[in-house]
């Protein structure tokens, strides 16, 4: 190993850990986050130029907190200067000497254990004042560090598109003076609500991208399941934190099951147990078990329920689908979402039959389901089962010409093609 | 708002114009037309036969160029293009992350110049 690309991977290794910890850390007397991250950005560049030269510092993370605190110190001299911002540049000194004093203690001079403020970060991400279609990649950005390219990507929205949003969003924390404080008791639930949702929509997208061939999708799981357990360490008596990480750990945990080895589509009814990651799933049961010690249910821990029934099928060898449709029941009582349904009327059908799940689907609203390609999926299943061959096809062909993954397509034009022909 | 949808498919599923209308891509297209078409935001578009039987023209200094072949020789070729009626551009990438050529090769969307069009039919 080289020194040069040793040192790469310590700043690749710092930026990744650290990332959101020292831009909350910097970000959160002043609420410019733009201006921390800047900070950041400057700090990671240097310790590109200096540390193979001068070697890895022993406490990383105090190196480049320091360095970009000597950028905002610098930046906000200039701003005194121009005689604008003068209360931030107030901040940022108070900050400095804050800093200074918490290194004190510190042998070396530099503060290596500064306050965890990433929490207080991520309900500035999630705040209600902000469009909550930027609350995702704004967490994404100033947490991990993503890039608005990489984030654009995700989202299926141009770069320069999703840079002006994640722009207009830091404008606003920072004019608009949206508190870094963490929120009262009073308002925490939808609060914790909007970050829980922020975080599951990144997996969301993570999953949908890793439905294709390439890998680039995984990161995004990976990202969203990694900032939920920074929340649980944050907040470990919140049983919905736990439950949605259970969820999330669940899922994937049946990844790698999701494809057969010549990379075609399996439902999970069909999956083979065996591939299942054992691990993931033993930290999903885990989490679940001490949410549920809690006894506050909630949206994410019936969510979660529901997968810990499906893998039982590992130990049980079935399913049971009437545990399933109760959980999904009590899930429509909480959050009656079209997906909730869908999954619920699946339910149905395997406890009760087709016709009455038929029946909860034309229950829906035809225009929120018109472009929805589950809906579609399950109502060709139903009609199939019914025997309904004709009218099977054509949802079968409404659900093809609405899927964007070509392995569930190719699956369904497989599923298409095995109908009897229609009056036959 | 208008979208055009370039189509650009490879050469891998261009092979499957003319195996009917049991091949999965050709299934699949029928498929996504009419989803398009169910949603109402489909306005027109067609496949183009394939490039090796383009020809391009130019005029230079007066004298007509022809040249056999496509304006833009590439592994993917334009395979056809459709035109969209959305509510904005994220609608519009949707829809092209459904279309199966997303899926093999790449879809182009431009939001159509409605000022230019403008400007220029009119009387």
């Amino acid at each position: 190993m080289s020194p040069v690309s040793d040192a790469q991977r310590a700043v690749e290794a710092v930026a990744r850990e650290s990332y959101g910890r020292l831009v909350a850390f910097l970000s959160a007397r002043t609420r410019d986050v733009a201006g921390a991250e800047d900070a950041l950005g400057d700090a990671l560049l240097s310790a590109l130029t200096s540390w193979p030269r001068d070697g890895v510092p022993d406490k990383p993370e105090a190196w480049l907190l320091t360095a970009a605190r000597h950028r905002l110190v610098d930046a906000a001299r200039q701003a005194m200067v121009r005689e604008e911002h003068a209360s931030t540049v107030a901040l940022v000194l108070a900050e400095a000497t804050e800093v200074k004093r918490a290194g004190a203690a510190d042998p070396t001079g530099e503060a290596d254990d500064f306050p965890d403020e990433r929490l207080k970060l991520l309900f500035v991400c999630a705040h209600p004042a902000l469009d909550p279609a930027v609350h995702t990649p704004l967490m994404l950005q100033t947490v991990l560090g993503l890039d608005a390219a990489r984030i654009a990507q995700a989202f299926l929205v141009s770069p320069a598109t999703m840079g002006q949003r994640l722009v207009r969003a830091k404008r606003k924390i920072r004019e608009a003076g949206i508190s870094f404080e963490a929120p009262s008791e009073r308002e925490l639930p939808g609060r914790l609500g909007a970050v829980m949702e922020a975080i599951y929509a990144a997996f969301g997208i993570g999953w949908d991208e890793a439905a294709g061939a390439e890998s680039r999708g995984r990161d995004l799981a990976d990202e969203a399941i990694w900032l939920a357990r920074v929340l649980r360490d944050l907040r470990p008596d919140e049983p919905e934190i736990r439950g949605l990480l259970a969820l999330m750990l669940y899922c994937e945990a049946r990844h790698p099951a999701r494809r057969d080895e010549a990379g075609r589509y399996v439902p999970l009814s069909e999956q083979d147990p065996e591939r299942w990651s054992a691990p993931r799933l033993l930290e999903a049961e885990r989490e679940l078990s001490d949410a549920a010690v809690l006894r506050r249910p909630g949206r994410f821990q019936l969510e979660a329920a529901i997968q810990s029934v499906h893998v039982d099928r590992r130990l049980t060898g079935r399913t049971d689908w009437a545990a399933i449709a109760g959980f999904y029941a009590a899930l429509l009582g909480l959050a009656p979402t079209l997906g909730a349904r869908i999954g619920h009327a699946a339910a149905v059908a395997e406890r009760d039959g087709p016709a009455p799940a038929l029946l909860l689907l034309d229950d829906l609203d035809a225009t929120a389901v018109r472009s929805h390609q589950p809906w579609w999926a399950l109502r060709g299943h139903l009609l199939e089962r019914l025997g309904r061959h004709a009218e099977a096809g054509e949802a079968l062909d409404r659900a093809i010409g609405l899927v964007e993954d070509d392995a569930v397509r190719q699956f369904l034009l497989a599923r298409r093609a095995r109908l009897p022909r229609a009056g036959g | 708002m208008k979208y055009v949808m370039l189509i650009h498919e490879p050469p891998t599923v261009v092979a499957s114009r003319g195996q009917g209308p049991q091949h999965p891509y050709i299934a699949a297209w029928r498929a996504y037309h009419n989803a398009l078409v169910e949603a109402g935001v489909f306005v027109g578009g067609l496949p183009l036969k394939l490039d090796d039987t383009a020809t391009t023209v130019r005029v230079v200094q007066g004298q007509r160029r022809v040249q056999d072949g496509p304006f833009v020789e590439a592994k993917e070729q334009l395979g056809g293009f459709t035109i969209l009626e959305v509510a904005d551009l994220d609608a519009a990438l949707e829809w092209a992350a459904r279309c199966p050529a997303a899926s093999y090769g790449a879809v182009e969307v431009r939001r159509v110049d409605e000022d230019s069009h403008e400007t220029i039919v009119r009387k």
